[in-house]
């Protein structure tokens, strides 16, 4: 797996334990269905693997204690993980958003733009699309018609607030 | 390993070229433009070599969507079964001033 | 027009560059063939039966003089000399190489034009009335709106991925000349009692494989909250629409199956988390986009044009064409003149590039530089003095593009079908061209009167044939093309899906069919009647019956 954010390629400080006893002072991922049980296993920090198809609600609850989020991606044309993504924000989610699955580069400034910090994606895609298609992808379009989902500096600029200041 | 269908024999190999678009068969020696030209399959094996050959052509991002067409042969000519492939090796129907069907007086 | 301003321009440019870079991957390997699919459908490329197709956009079907041009400078540089224009009032392009695609997206963009968006699981072309802006009937202009929603939808990071593609429709009038009823959403302009615009929406219509009537899901939404509603509405169906099979996947079979209601709420509940996120919509840009359409600065003109009149009167042709090819216009002394690209025994739909040429310099002299393209793929010149009709009348004769059958038997819609179309199961355009020549004769049209026939060549319905007053479905049947035959659908306000009169018949039996369809409206008709009318009136029954001797000699 290829692990990168607008910055580039980085380590997954995230691990994968083969019981919750493993867990305590471990920044651990599990799957979002346990989510309690990893909560209450005291990792270091707690992040979840999620399916795209739950309801934002549904991680309510848990928002303030999951240092990252990663929605999974069955394939790169199911674009469900956006908005499940915007909402998460809207809910008021401050930890890390990880796209997980076979995206593509073009998609990447998509993500960002939906509230996503970072992509995963599969060794066999990041074979053929190496870290530099992923950074050049994100300044192709540097404007968009939309507002509110530029996050951060780096994004494209709105559309809507350069002609209202204008 | 699940049994590959195949349409029935002869077959040729249609595709289209990555770059141009058009309709293409496989010859003897790489592609052709125009389906009397186009290598025949009359058997299971000439049938695998031809798919063969589209699979590692699109592999190679020369063509696109290859697959085997089942054709019977008219005055030594291919000719597709079926209407929708008959179309592919000529052109639209009511313009015969455009496509392989006026490029090869077909 | 819209006036594009540099933002504008600047992200289409950006736009053709990014799809340059995505050729460039695909043909060095980085993308494969089902990751470039998709992108180049959003960019308007089709993989077709014979080579690839361009669909360029045409936003709410207006184009300018420099625009048409440039079309015709691509339909002849860069493909085979004409362009087909569809349904969904956009251009399409037959032959065009893909390596030569960034080139021409780069024409589109020096005159504000794209491919954005004309194809793939995304928010496709808006639509709207082809009399938009000249209608005497319409509330307002609705191609701001139009333009409004196009600009929101365009490159939307979060509704690139839908599970299947989403239409909407505008329309400002009481009668609807824009299918509001067949699109995934149709926005009405509309008046409340407090004398306040703003819109009517519909959800969940649409053609195609299962065909449903829209469902109206807001009588009346303020016109500020008009995008923060349509993204309630996507977010929901993005959400919730289902993935498990592409034939179910539109909006449609969602309200369809949790029902209008449990949908309603749905959206209505995620559309207040939108306004408490964002709580004061303005409407400044929709302001801003209004202002920069051009108003035509009309002349004050007497109701009739003694002119018009005296060359009527000298010419039966045009006096045939201004009966047939004129729509009231908004403006005393103007009307809004329909170009049939309807000649008879031609493609429905194809212009070549001389033609587009001519139309643009008309619409250049006669119509403050303005052409629409409707749905039923004519072409308009919305703002027209009634003096200068013979003029244009006679050029377009020349170009054979006068042919007086708007809204006529020969008036075919038609899809590419399988002459073109990799989709496609059957072949359409031959049988255009067979019907529009079995109808030729004028005095034979005006009897019959206003009566629609569609034809798709697959279940796609692109040309609309459920909701024709004679729909015609190619279809494969037993290794031959098939062609089945519908009556009694209707696109406008007392919307219908038409009814199956029976198998499926070889093309060669379908005028006859279609004869002795027309011979039991003629013979039951009262005075005045329509087809439609007169169907409305009789039912499917005697017109089944007269078919099934048809069906029955074939069979």
């Amino acid at each position: 797996m290829l692990l990168l954010d607008r910055n580039g390629a980085k380590p997954d400080p995230f691990i994968a334990v083969e019981t919750l006893d493993d867990a305590p002072g471990k920044n651990v991922i599990d799957a979002f269905a346990s989510v309690d049980a990893l909560l209450a296993a005291g990792p270091a920090q707690a992040a979840v693997l999620a399916p795209n198809d739950l309801d934002a609600e549904d991680f309510a609850p848990y928002l303030d204690r999951l240092a990252l989020i990663a929605i999974r991606f069955p394939s790169a044309t199911d674009g469900r993980g956006f908005s499940l993504a915007r909402q998460l924000r809207r809910l008021g989610y401050k930890g890390v958003l990880r796209a997980s699955g076979p995206l593509f580069p073009d998609q990447f400034p998509q993500a960002l733009a939906c509230g996503f910090d970072e992509v995963e994606i599969p060794d066999a895609n990041a074979a053929r699309q190496p870290v530099a298609q992923w950074l050049a992808a994100l300044n192709r379009v540097t404007l968009s018609y939309q507002r509110d989902y530029a996050r951060g500096a780096t994004g494209p600029a709105s559309i809507l607030d350069r002609r209202a200041r204008s | 390993m699940a049994v590959v269908k195949r349409p029935p024999f002869p077959v040729i190999l249609v595709a289209n070229d990555l770059v141009e678009g058009e309709v293409i068969f496989a010859a003897e020696h790489g592609w052709t433009r125009d389906v009397r030209a186009a290598r025949v399959a009359n058997d299971a094996e000439a049938a695998q070599a031809l798919e063969q050959f589209g699979a590692a052509q699109a592999r190679a991002c020369k063509v696109v969507d290859a697959y085997l067409v089942d054709v019977e042969i008219e005055a030594g000519v291919p000719v597709p079964r079926h209407y929708r492939e008959r179309l592919r090796t000529l052109g639209p129907s009511h313009r015969l001033d455009l496509g392989k069907q006026a490029d090869f007086h077909l | 027009m819209y006036a594009y301003d540099e933002l504008d321009r600047q992200i289409v440019r950006e736009r053709v560059a990014q799809f340059a870079s995505q050729v460039e991957r695909r043909l060095d390997g980085s993308l494969t063939e089902e990751e470039f699919r998709p992108l180049r459908l959003k960019n308007g490329v089709y993989l077709q039966l014979h080579a690839y197709m361009l669909r360029v956009a045409i936003p709410y079907g207006g184009l300018s003089s420099r625009q048409l041009r440039q079309l015709a400078l691509i339909a002849e540089k860069y493909d085979r000399g004409y362009g087909h224009f569809t349904t969904r009032t956009n251009i399409q392009f037959n032959w065009p190489k893909l390596r030569e695609i960034p080139a021409i997206l780069g024409l589109l963009a020096d005159v504000d034009m794209h491919a954005i968006q004309t194809s793939g699981n995304c928010i496709r072309n808006t639509t709207t009335d082809c009399f938009a802006g000249a209608a005497f009937d319409e509330i307002e202009d609705p191609r701001p709106t139009a333009e409004w929603i196009r600009q929101w939808s365009t490159l939307h990071p979060e509704f690139d991925w839908l599970g299947r593609k989403f239409k909407i429709a505008v329309t400002a009038t009481q009668q609807d000349r824009a299918v509001l009823r067949g699109h995934d959403v149709g926005v009405r302009i509309v008046r409340n009692a407090a004398g306040e615009t703003g819109y009517r929406l519909y959800v969940g219509g649409g053609l195609g494989r299962t065909p449903m009537e829209g469902k109206l899901v807001r009588d009346f939404l303020p016109r500020a909250e008009l995008l923060g509603y349509l993204e309630a509405i996507l977010r929901v169906y993005n959400l919730e629409g289902r993935r498990d099979n592409k034939f179910k996947a539109r909006i449609k079979i969602l309200v369809h199956e949790i029902g209008l209601e449990a949908f309603r709420a749905q959206v209505e509940a995620e559309y207040s988390k939108v306004v408490a996120a964002a709580p004061a919509p303005d409407l400044r840009e929709f302001e801003r986009i209004t202002a920069s359409f051009d108003a035509p600065d009309f002349a004050d003109l007497p109701e009739v044009s003694r002119k018009l009149e005296q060359a009527q009167a000298a010419d039966p042709d045009l006096a045939q064409f201004v009966a047939r090819n004129l729509f009231r216009h908004k403006k005393k002394g103007y009307v809004a003149l329909t170009i049939s690209l309807k000649s008879i025994g031609g493609a429905p739909g194809d212009a070549t590039a001389e033609q587009m040429r001519a139309v643009a310099d008309l619409a250049e002299q006669f119509s403050f530089d303005q052409v629409r393209v409707s749905y039923k793929q004519n072409l308009v010149l919305p703002h027209v003095r009634r003096d200068d009709v013979p003029e244009i009348f006679a050029v377009l004769k020349a170009q054979g593009l006068a042919t007086p059958n708007v809204d006529l038997i020969t008036d075919i819609i038609c899809c590419p079908g399988l002459d073109y179309c990799a989709l496609a199961t059957a072949r359409s355009i031959p049988l255009a061209q067979t019907l529009s020549r079995h109808f030729a004769d004028p005095d034979k049209q005006k009897e019959i009167g206003e009566l629609s026939i569609k034809i798709s060549g697959c279940i796609n319905a692109c040309a609309h044939h459920h909701i024709a007053n004679i729909g015609i479905l190619g279809l494969e049947k037993s290794g031959g093309e098939s062609y089945q035959i519908t009556i009694g659908g209707d696109p406008g306000d007392q919307y219908a899906l038409g009814e199956l009169l029976g198998p499926g018949l070889p093309a060669s039996a379908v005028p006859e069919a279609i004869d002795r369809v027309i011979g039991v409206y003629l013979d039951a008709r009262r005075q005045g009647e329509t087809f439609i009318e007169t169907y409305r009136r009789l039912g499917v029954t005697p017109f089944k019956a007269a078919f099934k001797e048809i069906a029955d000699a074939v069979a």
